[in-house]
Parts: structure tokens; C-alpha cells; sequence
């Protein structure tokens, strides 16, 4: 499995980016996260969604669709987009150290 | 006394569940079954009423007449559960005590959540064929239809049927290729997915087909807004996709009384449920099967059909104070039309991708390959499931484990 340097610490990711183990992410390793996806900074409202998506996957296992992200956190779809702008379900949850959300089957 | 049990829905999980729950307990119980209609879809038949294979109206049954004699059956919409009170409220107010309360009412769709979209299928620009009045439009669009592009489009997952949209994708192929006019006709298929299908073996192979079948192939598309007069998709991200004709499966959420029963739904208003034993989270008292359940397995009539016994066993297991043993593996089967009298079957579970191989031992149908076969057992399905799918009768060779194929 390859690994990633943040914050001076070694990381298990997998093949394209995702925290293996989710107890290993720092909130010191997001901005530099998120400046390898794209997002340049991360302001009170990107902070919101990234502790929104640990919480839900503490609760559930996986992160949400942005379709639930949206309706639980209250920040319109259009708006995620505008944070997270490559999609923000999976961008959200690189950043946030939990794994690439399952899906749908 | 006999124990009340609810069953919410009379469409295949429902059906079903009642089915072989009467013919379990017998007078033990009494069971009721509520839906806010009388009528029961075939739904695998909607996918063929937009070719001329199927007529609507041979596809719809009265619900009340699928359950066994015995079974209690009320037409009414629900407004709400009370999970504390254990007990169902009525629109028209009447209230329903239970012991046991099944949540089997499915997935419903919601084109309101997608900007335009509704305008656009009231001007029939875009179509959904998830529903019989849509799937008959669509028909008579297609019969109209002499040339331009189509887009067949998922706006997000979960949905139902979720090879659906794939088969609707290479039956237009077939469909316009027997009207000669195959070569002036541009198919594009618009997922949100990052492959044609899920499931990643079974998504090269039917990207493959698609390919083969001339289909272009969008994914990562995020459907955001729908514009019938500019005939474009927009996705969040500002891609577009240029349509004369859509093909829409719209998003999908859980009914409405669902957001209305405080604890028992999640955002999109499916029901948390175990996974394996159909418990949901909300209260032990009350059971998920079908699309309704918020869990890993396919939204599905097979999916519901090998819950079905597991549900059985362990509400008997439950009204019993006992633990619930048995426990469902996430088994899934999908017949999916390929055009052409072909058809590919696809078999798997929560552990397992669907893989080559036969179905259900070494002489059964091939899996994950074109064959004439399937199709004809896909055809046959229909009567499969009237007379035995729906009313519980469990069949030789195919139980609800998922058999060891492939390699």
C-alpha cells in the first residue's frame, strides 16, 4: 500500500489518495490535503464539512453522497461544489482522512 | 393473543414478507398490509414498454389479490410511525397498534430535486420510464424519434435497478438499428459513477459493451440542472451534455411519511437497517426489506426476494424473544438485456463482485457473458414472479445464500 508524508507523518493511503486508517489523520495534515487536490485554502465552511464528514463516518462507517451531505450539513449542493470543486463528497473526505465513500450499488 | 404485524408497502418486499409470514404463523398473527394504491407493478416490465415489448397494462395487478387469504389489506396513505407508541397513524387518521412493524414501501422518485428537470419531462423533452405513464411518453417519443441525440441519464445514486438505465442504453441500440436508422441516432450514456456499473469487473465488461454498441460513456457527471429549451445537461461542476431527446432516472429518496416519523429514516429517508439480520436501527421492533432499507445490496426485486426469508425468520425469532439468527449475505441477481435477444446475468454479494462463470451450478445460465438464454429467462420472469416469487414459495436450487460460481 503507498504511503504519504503530512505534518512530518507517515501515512497508509490507497492507490489514489484515501486515508487507509482514519485514526491517523491530524487536522494539521488538512490544508496541505487540500492543497494536493486543488483547494487552495480551507476557510470556516470547508472546516465545517470536513468535521461533518468524520462525524457521519465515526457514525456510519462510510462518508455520505452529496446528496445526504447536503441535506444533513444545510450547505447547498451548489455551494459544496464551490468548496470542494472536483466533487465534493470524495474531495471532502480525502481531505477529512476517511476512506473514498463506498457509493452506491 | 395474536401478535399484530404492519407491514408498510404491498409491492414485492411487502407482498412477499406477508406471503410467507401467513403461511408461517398462521393465525398466530394477524397481519395487515397498508398501501395508498391498489395497484402492483411489475416493474422489470417498465423497462420494455418504451421499445413496444411490453404494454403497461400487462405489467399492473391488484396488490390485495398477490396476498394469501388470511392476510388484512387497507388502502391508505401512512402519515407517520410512532416508534415510542408503536404505532402507525393513517392520513385518514386511523391509528394501527403493532407488535411488529415491516417497512417495505420502497423508494420513491424525486425529479423536484433536480433543477428543470420537472419542466422538462412536463414538455417532453425528458422522459422517465421508472413509472408506467412515463415509460408509455417515452414510447411514443421513441415511435416519433428520427434522428438526433438521446442521452440516457442517472442523476445520483441509489437507484432502483441500477443495470436498468445500461439495458435501456443497449435496447435504444437495438431499437433504432431495426428501424435502419441506427447511424442517425447519437446515444449517449451520462452517469455519476466513475464506470458504467458499480461493481468494478462488471463495469469493464458492460463499458466494453457499451463501446461495442457505438453508446458514448460520461461519467462523472453530476446532474445539476436539466434545460429543455437549450437541451443541455449541466452538472455541478459546469460540464454539459447536449440532448434532442433525455432519458432521465431521476434521484430517489425514501416516502415521504418516512421524513414525518421523528428517528426512524436517515437524510435521504431510507431506514437504517442491519445489514445482515433487516432489524432497523430506529427500534428492534420493526424490520426493513427492499428498496426502502438504507443498506449496501442493490436496490433490487432479487434482493427483496432472498431477504424475504431471513425477514421471516427472524420476526418469528423475535416475537419469540429470542435472538435473531438468521442472517442476510447481501445476495443480488440481475438479468440485464443486451438487445438483439441477448441478455447477460450478473450474481453477487455484500463479500463477493459479480464474476464469470454459470448460475445457479455448472450447467445453469452464464454469468457476465451475452447469451440468448438469458434472455429467454429473463422473459420468463414475469410469470415467475406472479406465482412464485410473490407468494413465498421457496424454490429448488436457489436459495438465498449466494452459490459458489465463477473462479
Amino acid at each position: 500500500m503507498p504511503t504519504k508524508v503530512y505534518d512530518g507523518t507517515e501515512v497508509a493511503v490507497s492507490d489514489d489518495g484515501f486515508f487507509a486508517d482514519p485514526q491517523q489523520w491530524r487536522e494539521e495534515m488538512a490544508p496541505q490535503i487540500a492543497l494536493e487536490s486543488g483547494v487552495e485554502s480551507l476557510t470556516p465552511q470547508h472546516w465545517q464539512v470536513i468535521k461533518f464528514m468524520r462525524h457521519e463516518y465515526a457514525e456510519k462507517g462510510t462518508g455520505p453522497s452529496v446528496r445526504a451531505l447536503s441535506k444533513t450539513s444545510g450547505v447547498s449542493i451548489k455551494d459544496l461544489y464551490q468548496l470542494f470543486p472536483k466533487g465534493p463528497a470524495k474531495l471532502a473526505a480525502k481531505i477529512a482522512g476517511i476512506p473514498k465513500p463506498r457509493g452506491c450499488i | 393473543m395474536s401478535k399484530r404485524i404492519v407491514i408498510l408497502g404491498g409491492g414485492t418486499g411487502g407482498t412477499l414478507a406477508a406471503n410467507r409470514l401467513r403461511h408461517e404463523l398462521g393465525d398466530t398473527a394477524a397481519i395487515t398490509v397498508i398501501d395508498r394504491d391498489n395497484s402492483h407493478i411489475y416493474q422489470p416490465g417498465l423497462l420494455l414498454v418504451p421499445f413496444g415489448l411490453a404494454r403497461p397494462d400487462k405489467i399492473v395487478r391488484p396488490r390485495a389479490r398477490q396476498l394469501v387469504p388470511g392476510i388484512g389489506y387497507q388502502q391508505s396513505a401512512v402519515d407517520h410511525v410512532d416508534i415510542e407508541r408503536r404505532e402507525v397513524h393513517l392520513e385518514a387518521g386511523t391509528v394501527l397498534p403493532y407488535d411488529v412493524l415491516i417497512v417495505a414501501t420502497g423508494a420513491a422518485l424525486l425529479p423536484g430535486e433536480t433543477d428543470g428537470l420537472t419542466e422538462a419531462m412536463a414538455q417532453g423533452r425528458a422522459f422517465s420510464f421508472y413509472e408506467p405513464a412515463g415509460a408509455a411518453a417515452l414510447r411514443d417519443a421513441l415511435a416519433r424519434f428520427d434522428g438526433g441525440r438521446i442521452v440516457v441519464n442517472v442523476v445520483d445514486m441509489p437507484i432502483k435497478c441500477p443495470v436498468a438505465p445500461l439495458e435501456f442504453a443497449f435496447l435504444a441500440d437495438w431499437y433504432f438499428h431495426r428501424r435502419g436508422i441506427r447511424d442517425r441516432v447519437d446515444l449517449t450514456y451520462v452517469t455519476p459513477l466513475d464506470g458504467a456499473f458499480t461493481k468494478a469487473i462488471a463495469s469493464r465488461e458492460l463499458s466494453g459493451l457499451l463501446g461495442r454498441k457505438g453508446v458514448r460513456l460520461v461519467t462523472e457527471f453530476n446532474t445539476g440542472e436539466v434545460d429543455a429549451a437549450g437541451g443541455r445537461l449541466i452538472s455541478f461542476d459546469g460540464r454539459e451534455a447536449g440532448f434532442d431527446l433525455a432519458v432521465v432516472v431521476p434521484a430517489h429518496g425514501g416516502q415521504a411519511y418516512i421524513g414525518r416519523s421523528p428517528g426512524l429514516g436517515d437524510a435521504l429517508g431510507f431506514v437504517p437497517c442491519d445489514e445482515r439480520t433487516l432489524q432497523a436501527k430506529a427500534s428492534p421492533d420493526i424490520f426493513v426489506i427492499g428498496d426502502a432499507a438504507d443498506i449496501r445490496a442493490s436496490k433490487a426485486g432479487s434482493v427483496a426476494h432472498f431477504e424475504g426469508e431471513v425477514l421471516v425468520r427472524n420476526v418469528r425469532s423475535f416475537l419469540a424473544a429470542q435472538p435473531l439468527s438468521a442472517r442476510f449475505d447481501g445476495h443480488t441477481n440481475c438479468f440485464i438485456e443486451s438487445g438483439f435477444g441477448r441478455a447477460l446475468l450478473i450474481d453477487y454479494n455484500y463479500e463477493t463482485e459479480p464474476v464469470p462463470g454459470r448460475f445457479p451450478g455448472p450447467v445453469g445460465l452464464p454469468l457476465l457473458k451475452e447469451s440468448r438464454l438469458n434472455h429467454l429467462g429473463k422473459l420468463g420472469f414475469q410469470q415467475f414472479y406472479w406465482h412464485m416469487l410473490l407468494p413465498g414459495r421457496d424454490v429448488p436450487g436457489l436459495s438465498r445464500n449466494r452459490p459458489r460460481v465463477g473462479g
